[in-house]
């Protein structure tokens, strides 16, 4: 059985991949990888090439090393030394199977997640290696072809699930509808100026998790916020062509997003409970943009219910019984340091917290992140196999009585349930947003 | 050649040469790499001073990160070996007694028991470091033909270091390849990997300034 699965990850073939290397030529490919080495990249990738020492002691600080029983091709430097280090030794003079080689590293063998940073003595910071190999690939037209699907949706409509703009309002006046059998006069307030608020979301949840944003409406209502929603393009604040290194469709992206808030004059975005579109928002696209920091002030989701609930804004009736154990999301854990108050929100709505190992800023990644899981199923069984470390983890939590997984962010979530799954760790996942829910006194 | 002459070439003029291109090409690094940023404007926009330091003085502190406390042996013997090839060398009774009769200048230094003692234990290191090459899979992996080179070269002045002060055979001829040996390293170190005596307080500097001051998370 073990034998059949390792053929299935041998033998990925991407149809997005394979159509980009038909059209490549010897020429285009060193033009291509000269621009971005000698352009678009500087002081980072050249200092991060000639400083590392080959000493591989950021190794153990990747789930896919230690996954794959430790091997040395996974290592942060040797994803390092099998892409971008001949790269730039050629000097772009690298075959069509190199570049399949290397866009296979570095769309579905590194997450972006930075964990080596913490683990390498020079900060050598591979996440950001692998989005230049990332990049290349997208300007070689070489890119998984789920993923690409996602970029073209966001370059027609702005968000990655192609959803029509009247889809979108009426996504949100049927949830408005629902919530009033619970609470007769709540109002999902649609272009409303002046808001305090800006709630913005990802495209998987009016397409598939439409009782979030039921849910987010209720715990607006039960705090007596004053919120609004865009009523056009802007409203998904995630980005899948930041991961295909399709920088300028990103920041289209997320001047969209920055123009719906500002268009509404609100003071603040609060976004739900995804790690990479906090990313795309507060550190990669609005530096694209030129925003050093975000130009309207942006709040993730677990530090907004952090101050409702520690701060007394919604009243909380019963602690949330069944112990629960919470997954760091590296981009808000690595990304904005938001592991204490996660906790401590943890601890004000459940009775039980069980702590996983390594956690806080040295989590382990879901391995969905870093757009792996948008590289849809030819990647799948690569995927849930490269992180098996996640799995024990969880068992271990599972052991220490664990039944329920929090786990505040989309990709998480996806990557977390392929992993429980696979593995047969048999624990619930839950956003905050539906412990909150279920745990606060409901609006009437 | 008699000995007189070559000595006075190594301790003259090429030792001139290795001071000077050390400090030129530690200079040049810094200079390309400051200016390399003109396409990566962030590492200047987010550069913080404290973080930075922050960070760097965090990891210059033994076992005072995750990875340090992980490797507990590898950590001893990298602090060890750096005290050993960076510091002491400053130390030394006959080094400064060559910048006293040069410039006048003196300083206290270290016993030479001790000297010979921290230059065994950097030996010892170098043939640690050279296991580490040799065994574990996820470095052999990385290691190339000038890996191992460097360490051929940071062996050498410490050798012949130890051979010329213990007075084995021939020990003026050892102590002008000592000379001679130093003098390729200090300036090799520009040029090769071992830039990384410079690098690092860049690279730890922007990533402690990225990690304290935007992702307000420790980056150890
Ligand atoms: S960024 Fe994360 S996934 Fe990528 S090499 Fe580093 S530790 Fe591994
Ligand atoms: S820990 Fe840093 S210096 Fe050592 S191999 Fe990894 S990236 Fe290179
Ligand atoms: S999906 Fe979650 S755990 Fe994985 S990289 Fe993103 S934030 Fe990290």
């Amino acid at each position: 059985m073990t034998q059949q699965t390792v053929k299935v990850k041998k033998n990925i073939v991407d149809e997005g991949i394979e159509a980009g290397l038909a059209r490549l030529t010897p020429e285009r490919i060193e033009s291509v990888i000269q621009r971005v080495l000698n352009r678009e990249a500087g002081a980072r990738l050249k200092t991060y090439a000639r400083t590392c020492v080959h000493c591989g002691l950021c190794s153990d600080a990747c789930h896919h090393f230690v996954s794959m029983n430790r091997d040395p091709k996974l290592s942060p430097a040797g994803k390092v030394k099998r892409t971008i280090g001949v790269m730039m030794q050629k000097k772009g003079k690298v075959s069509k199977d190199f570049i399949r080689e290397a866009a296979m590293v570095a769309y579905s063998e590194c997450n972006l997640c930075k964990k080596c940073v913490l683990y390498c003595p020079f900060g050598i910071d591979v996440g950001y290696l692998m989005t230049l190999v990332r990049r290349i690939c997208h300007l070689l037209g070489v890119v998984p072809r789920y993923m690409q699907d996602t970029a073209h949706s966001q370059s027609v409509h702005f968000n990655q699930m192609w959803i029509n703009g009247d889809e979108w309002v009426d996504t949100l006046f049927w949830q408005e509808e629902e919530a009033r059998d619970e609470a007769p006069d709540i109002r999902i307030p649609v272009d409303k100026e002046g808001s305090d608020i800006f709630y913005s979301v990802i495209g998987p949840e009016p397409k598939f998790r439409a009782q979030l944003i039921y849910q987010a409406a209720m715990i607006f209502e039960a705090a007596g916020s004053d919120w609004t929603m865009p009523g056009s393009p802007g409203w998904d604040n995630s980005d899948l062509c930041m991961f295909s290194g399709d920088n300028e469709m990103m920041g289209r992206n997320k001047r969209a997003h920055f123009e719906a808030a500002a268009k509404l004059r609100v003071k603040k975005i609060v976004m739900g409970e995804c790690g990479h579109a906090f990313r795309s928002v507060y550190d990669v696209g609005n530096r694209w943009l030129g925003f050093k920091m975000p130009p309207i002030p942006v709040i993730h989701a677990v530090e907004f219910y952090h101050d409702l609930v520690c701060n007394g804004k919604i009243r909380i009736l019963k602690k949330f019984a069944q112990p629960i154990t919470l997954h760091d999301p590296c981009n808000i854990a690595r990304g904005m340091g938001l592991y204490e108050k996660a906790r401590e929100l943890a601890h004000a709505l459940c009775e039980t917290v069980v702590e996983m190992t390594p956690n806080r800023e040295h989590n382990i990644c879901c391995n969905a992140g870093g757009g792996i899981i948008n590289c849809g199923p030819p990647f799948k069984d690569k995927r849930v196999e490269a992180n098996s470390v996640k799995a024990k983890q969880l068992f271990d939590a599972k052991a220490m009585g664990a039944e329920v997984v929090i786990a505040p962010c989309h990709n998480c979530h996806g990557g977390l349930e392929d992993i429980i799954h696979h593995y047969g760790v048999e624990m619930e996942l839950k956003f905050f947003g539906d412990i909150i829910y279920e745990v606060m006194e409901k609006p009437e | 050649m008699t000995l007189q002459t070559l000595y006075t070439i190594i301790a003259g003029p090429l030792a001139v040469l290795a001071i000077t291109g050390f400090v030129l090409g530690c200079v040049y690094r810094i200079v390309m790499a400051v200016r390399q940023t003109a396409s990566d404007r962030m590492v200047i926009e987010y550069f913080h001073p404290r973080y930075a330091l922050r960070s760097i003085l965090r990891w210059l502190t033994p076992y005072s990160t995750v990875n340090m406390r992980r490797h507990p042996i590898m950590t001893l013997v990298t602090f060890v070996f750096h005290l050993g090839m960076v510091v002491m060398p400053f130390f030394i009774f006959a080094h400064m007694l060559m910048v006293y009769e040069a410039f006048g200048l003196s300083w206290p230094t270290l016993p030479d028991v001790f000297v010979e003692w921290m230059s065994w234990a950097v030996l010892l290191a170098l043939v640690f470091f050279l296991g580490r090459r040799l065994i574990l899979p996820e470095v052999r992996y990385l290691t190339t033909l000038s890996d191992y080179l460097i360490l051929l070269l940071i062996a050498l002045p410490f050798f012949t270091g130890i051979w010329a002060y213990k007075g084995w055979w021939a020990a003026e001829w050892v102590t002008l390849l000592h000379m001679l040996s130093g003098e390729i390293l200090l300036l090799a170190i520009p040029f090769t990997r071992l830039g990384h005596m410079v690098l690092f307080f860049m690279t730890r500097g922007y990533m402690g300034s990225e990690f304290g001051g935007i992702r307000h998370a420790r980056d150890w």
